[in-house]
């Protein structure tokens, strides 16, 4: 065996060693001086010294700035400078580079059989104590779910090939066993099932007169899982509103029974609007509506949380793959044109010595999340346009992460029919051990033993594969060569198949899966969660030409088996039969259960302070809050405008630096018409009524779609809950109230729900407490722009233009972060007048419409004063700004407030619906007279100086400063 | 077909530019196509066929080992000859951000005999992936207007950057894209040979650092040709800035450009083409 050591040359910057440098200090270790990176190659094969020298030096070696090492003498591995880590990748878990660097030495024509592995070695010098090199090790230098430290015998360790796997057929003693066998059988299985549903597999089997495989079990946890299933949603639910505070008790509380919450709220708003561009809703794997005449657009995102807790980087990576899959896996399949991503962090300086047993700090899961997007997204060639970034301490052991992705299709090729004798063929990457018992797992809360337990249960990533099933499947949809496709997502094979072959039933010979690598079992290759797969019923006479497209594009396509019409799920493994349910029973044989909910209003501590004189401070700290600060250093990580149709930017204004409100994408290069793709999401709401907070995250992310220019005349949204334990009525309590929330808004506004997705059990237990996170709502909305000249940017654009602020400010600042700024979360939440609201939006965009709008930015969190001042600096103006012209509605009344209102109110409530508008001097009138109507008023100006300044309500100055300082606080605090 | 040369856009697994670019083609009058490399090397389709062989942005095999390394590699050692003799006919050559470090580290830029690579475009000193506007001093016109400050008097003989401003804008969104040489003297030699086609600059063309020159670049290098000035590599992507609404302040223009600064790099290899077929 060769070894083969590549380093940068002296004087060439060393990129990962300096980033691991800068990540040891993040972990609060400060005596490590210097980091060094070396990329090592084991190749194996007979091979002489001159070969092994060609490829080193055509190949492996960059010959301007890395130097290289042949069968280095040994180091010690802590020398008396130097202290050496060697990572290696666990048996079975493929380096893609490994198979990259086989196909190069192929290509330079050397024909003898090579077999390669790779390694990375890590110097590290400076003053640091053992214990100090273990958490560097495990936090830093690798993943122990895929790789392995080298120790002193290390050769046994590089061994490629698992085992040779022995069929053994496995079947479960369920007849006759008590229920705490059961419950036994459910937790050691990692099925998560509850008593209920595992008494009903057992009367099934009792009727069938034998146990079940242990396949068949595996099958059914999957299948019913809260996240294939969604059994909250579409279970049976006794909710119970309780009002707030101590003098009501003596009122009887309302309770009613809400069939299915997800059919009873969300998609009934759908039903009753009966949009005609509505093609394909809550039906497939992405919402899909009419684009134009010729094409469909479809929307979907998704969330991988529980994986991204316990490795960020592999979590999120193949969150982002697997939502790609969605839209690729609608229809026939669409192509993919962007990405949106949403995250919740606990606080990126939250202090050492508080973390949880078993939580990764969170600016370690910020930065392998951000790491995770951005190498999946940016090499599949997919624009990441658009997201959010949001932090709060309750998301300390359960950071969220939000993937959306959307795809255009030819409008004939929106739907799929499998038909009987098609082939079941499963396409693209192949399977191994990982992401077993991922969709199980996300079905149970996470405690600190989840990391060594469900170690199988994140999968890794690979996008070059992802990237060429997409090339080929585009290719195989326009020849007409399958009958339907489906990805494979949590669940994999099983629950791909089983839902393709729902209706024909589905005959699967396992041992035709392409492997990894050997020593899978039948049961592993069945629900193994390896990502990039598709599964597509093909039509036996076409299956030559489908695998022939595969082979060009360098993936494959096999098939494993059929649909044949039974209706049952039959699966053999070398011939044996392993498996084999009735798909009826699979799919509707889950008991109903009935879950309690209960949701009482909460009553907040009204903080008590008068305000104060000068509040640039205030606004100051408002735009350097991690949640409305600058992401631009996430944001210039990710390829914004591959594929060539970004039309508004995520940085926008007259330094590239401004936050767009949404962003428009052209999916086709010879069509005017845009996409609009924005997001709302306020988990702070929720603290006082998560009814409300439904409604302004629907509000916030409409009004985003107004802001750049567009309408609400084809604007669909999706919905994506993540919640505590469902189990515990109070967690349920508050998701029935913000399910009603939607129901009302989506009629309100007229705008449909699409498609959406549900994260449940977002809990960490430790110690035996259970630490929930808030009740998130993410909110997508995708919109339809005819012509993308008509887009609207925030950036503020000439001297001597009108400032309009559009909608009406309330004292609504419950739950506010000028609040939180007082350690406060007050009660009175944001409401919103879906009616006027809708009107007003109309009335926006029919002027954008006419040119009349210069810039336009909505109002969310920190209120008029963030959004006029992130206006000014975007567009390099100063601004003058009079709040005794906004509309103005007092709420609270006595000692807290006097006659005429307070000015930190005016300025940072946080009430729906408002916009801060530009307008030319010479289009005031016209606008003024579109505007009739509806609340709105000419509050201010703009100038060439650098100055911002508002006169309160009293007429005098409250905030006066310059936009260059707004500028730094709001660009400063996640400038990494 | 006579005016219409045929473009051959190089695709492998994990390009993925390579339908805007080929549509950039399409709008200045070539006929692009969409070729897999496997396409060639099974001797389905023929570079022969086509008058400029595009290679695109992306990831080609993962950028893995180095970025474009296996592409560079594929192509040297399984088309080496095919490609010198499209070359000999007098052909073109693009290779845009993974395209251009395919193109160097396969030798042909800035080119020897050997197809031995003397220079290379390594990881941003940034340390990251990064996407931005960059301004963009095309030697060839400063050349040509400033002669007395420059002094080189070189303007060089790329083809590609007729008729383009001394600065233009366009994206950059890599994470590997530091123009390194072996040594001083081969920057020295593209330089006196007027090889050095595009360099990062500020809006008024004065050069600076980061993020002016967003990677660390030496001497600021975006993009360099050959010496017969047919083989064009660069970092940044003109094919990002075709129409005007690409550009990231379109919204504050307050007269809109016929087109985007990108499109005229395009329309100048298809327009040479032109003349010769």
């Amino acid at each position: 065996m060769w070894t083969i050591e590549v380093n940068e040359k002296k004087g060439i910057f060393d990129a990962v060693g300096e980033g691991i440098k800068k990540d040891i200090l993040d972990l609060g270790i400060s005596g490590v001086r210097d980091v060094r990176f070396i990329q090592v190659y084991f190749i194996n094969g007979d091979l002489g010294r001159r070969e092994i020298t060609a490829i080193c030096e055509e190949l492996l070696v960059d010959p301007i700035s890395q130097a290289y090492c042949v069968n280095p003498p040994v180091r010690s591995r802590t020398g008396a400078r130097e202290t050496t880590v060697e990572v290696s990748y666990n048996p079975g878990v493929m380096d893609p580079v490994e198979e990259s660097a086989l196909k190069g030495i192929r290509d330079m024509g050397i024909a003898k059989k090579v077999s390669l592995k790779t390694a990375k070695k890590y110097l590290l010098t400076g003053e640091f104590s053992s214990s100090q090199l273990t958490t560097i090790t495990e936090k830093l230098l690798y993943n122990k779910l895929i790789q392995h430290i080298v120790t002193a015998s290390a050769e046994d360790t590089r061994v490629l090939e698992g085992d040779e796997y022995q069929f053994r057929l496995v079947t479960v003693d369920l007849l006759g066993v008590s229920d705490r066998r059961l419950k036994e059988i459910s937790v050691q299985g990692q099925l998560f099932l509850n008593l209920d549903e595992m008494r009903q597999i057992r009367d099934y089997f009792k009727g069938l007169k034998r146990n079940p495989t242990g396949c068949e079990l595996e099958t059914i946890a999957q299948t019913w899982s809260e996240h294939c299933w969604h059994k909250t949603f579409r279970g049976r639910i006794r909710y119970t509103e309780l009002p707030a505070g101590k003098s009501d008790a003596g009122s009887t509380p309302k309770t009613k029974l809400i069939n299915n919450l997800l059919k009873s709220t969300i998609m009934k708003a759908t039903g009753e609007l009966k949009k005609s561009w509505c093609v394909s809703v809550f039906k497939d794997n992405s919402g899909v509506i009419k684009f134009d005449d010729t094409y469909n657009v479809c929307f979907k995102v998704e969330t991988h949380n529980h994986p991204s807790a316990l490795e960020p980087f592999g979590g999120a990576n193949t969150g982002i793959g697997g939502v790609i899959r969605d839209p690729l896996g609608t229809g026939m399949g669409a192509k993919p044109f962007l990405n949106t991503d949403v995250f919740c962090f606990g606080p990126p300086d939250y202090p050492f010595e508080q973390l949880p047993p078993g939580c990764l700090h969170p600016k370690r899961v910020m930065k392998g999340v951000v790491s995770g997007v951005r190498d999946y997204g940016n090499k599949m060639g997919i624009p990441t346009v658009n997201g959010a970034v949001l932090f709060h301490e309750r998301f300390v052991g359960n950071p969220l992460v939000y993937c959306g992705t959307a795809g255009i299709m030819p409008a004939n090729q929106s739907f799929k029919h499998p038909r009987k004798g098609d082939l079941v063929v499963v396409a693209g990457g192949r399977t191994g051990r990982d992401g077993i018992h991922g969709a199980t797992f996300s079905s149970g809360e996470l405690t600190h033993e989840s990391e060594k337990v469900s170690s199988g249960a994140v999968q890794i990533g690979n996008p070059i594969q992802e990237k060429k099933i997409v090339d080929a499947v585009l290719q195989a949809r326009d020849r007409g060569l399958y009958n339907a496709i489906t990805d494979c997502g949590a669940g994999g094979l099983s629950s791909a198949v089983g839902e393709m072959g729902q209706e024909l039933g589905a005959r699967v010979d396992l041992e035709k899966v392409p492997l990894k690598y050997s020593g899978l079992s039948y049961e592993e290759i069945w629900i193994s969660e390896s990502q990039e797969r598709m599964v597509m019923a093909v039509p036996p006479e076409k299956l030559a030409a489908l695998q022939e497209i595969f082979a060009q594009e360098n993936a494959e396509a096999v098939a494993i088996g059929e649909y044949p019409g039974t209706g049952r799920l039959e699966l053999y493994y070398k011939g044996t039969q392993v498996c084999d349910l009735d798909m009826e029973f699979l799919h509707e044989g889950l008991p109903r259960t009935e879950k309690k909910a209960v949701f009482a209003f909460p009553r907040h501590r009204e903080p008590e302070f008068s305000c104060p004189q000068n509040l640039t401070t205030y606004l100051l700290k408002l735009l350097s809050h991690y949640n409305v600060c600058s992401k631009e250093w996430i944001i210039r990580q990710y390829d914004h405008e591959v594929q060539g149709g970004s039309i508004i930017k995520p940085l926008t204004g007259i330094a590239n630096d401004g936050p767009s409100d949404a962003a428009v994408v052209k999916p086709l290069l010879h069509s005017s018409r845009g996409i609009i793709v924005s997001n709302g999401i306020n988990f702070r709401y929720g603290f006082i009524d998560p009814y409300w907070m439904s409604a302004s995250c629907i509000d916030e992310a409409l009004r985003q779609v107004i802001a750049v220019g567009g309408s609400l005349e084809r604007t669909a949204i999706l919905d994506n809950f993540c919640w505590g334990n469902p189990d515990k009525p109070d967690r349920l309590g508050g998701l029935v109230r913000a399910a009603l929330g939607c129901y009302d808004a989506a009629k309100g506004f007229s705008v449909p729900f699409i498609s959406g997705k549900d994260s449940m059990y977002n809990e960490f237990t430790v110690n035996n407490r259970s630490l929930s996170i808030p009740g998130t709502l993410l909110i997508s909305a995708v919109s339809v722009l005819p012509d993308v000249s008509r887009a609207v940017s925030m950036d503020a654009k000439h001297e001597g233009d009108l400032i309009y602020v559009v909608g009406e400010t309330a004292d609504e600042l419950g739950a506010s972060l000028y609040f939180d700024a007082f350690s406060a979360v007050g009660n009175r939440v944001p409401h919103v007048s879906f009616g006027k609201a809708r009107r007003m939006f109309d009335t926006l965009s029919t002027a954008s419409s006419r040119g009349l709008i210069r810039a336009m930015h909505d109002c969310s969190e920190g209120g008029i004063g963030v959004s006029a001042a992130e206006m000014a600096f975007a567009g390099g103006l100063g601004m003058e700004l009079f709040l005794s012209e906004v509309p103005y509605k007092q709420l609270y009344g006595g000692k807290w407030n006097t006659d005429e209102g307070r000015n930190d109110f005016v300025l940072f409530s946080e009430s729906n619906s408002r916009f801060v508008v530009e307008v030319a001097k010479r289009d005031q009138k016209v606008f003024e007279k579109i505007l009739r109507g509806i609340p709105f008023a000419l509050a201010g100006c703009l100038s060439a100086d650098k100055e911002f300044k508002v006169y309160g309500l009293d007429g005098k100055v409250c905030v006066r400063t310059n936009i260059d300082e707004l500028k730094l606080a709001w660009k400063e605090p996640l400038q990494w | 077909m006579r005016n219409k040369p045929k473009v051959l856009v190089l695709r492998t697994a994990g390009t993925n530019c390579d339908v805007e670019t080929a549509y950039a083609f399409e709008t200045v009058g070539a006929v692009p196509e969409s070729v897999h490399i496997n396409q060639l090397i099974a001797g389905k389709k023929h570079i022969r066929d086509y008058a400029i062989l595009a290679l695109s942005g992306g990831f080609s095999y993962g950028d893995d080992i180095a970025a474009g390394k296996i592409l560079a590699n594929e192509m040297r050692f399984r088309l080496k000859d095919e490609i010198q003799k499209f070359l000999r006919e007098g052909k073109l050559i693009i290779g845009i951000c993974n395209g251009f470090q395919i193109l160097v580290k396969s030798g042909l830029l800035p080119g020897n005999e050997a197809l031995r690579q003397e220079v290379s475009l390594i990881i941003n000193d940034s340390g990251k992936f990064e996407d931005r506007w960059v301004y963009l001093r095309n030697s060839r016109t400063h050349e040509l207007t400033n002669p007395r400050t420059s002094g080189r008097g070189n303007i060089g003989k790329c083809v590609w950057t007729k008729d383009i401003p001394e600065v233009i804008y366009l994206p950059v969104a890599h994470g590997e894209g530091k123009f390194v040489a072996a040594d001083e003297k081969i920057v020295e030699r593209l330089r006196k040979n007027g090889q050095i086609v595009f360099q990062y600059c500020d809006a008024k063309g004065e050069f600076s650092g980061y993020p002016v020159n967003p990677n660390g670049s030496a001497d600021h290098i975006a993009g360099i040709c050959d010496e017969t000035g047919r083989i064009l590599g660069l970092m940044p992507h003109p094919e990002r800035y075709r129409e005007v609404f690409q550009h990231p302040r379109w919204t504050r223009m307050k007269t809109r450009p016929a087109e985007g600064d990108g499109l005229q790099i395009f329309r100048n290899g298809v327009e040479y083409m032109k003349n010769i077929l």
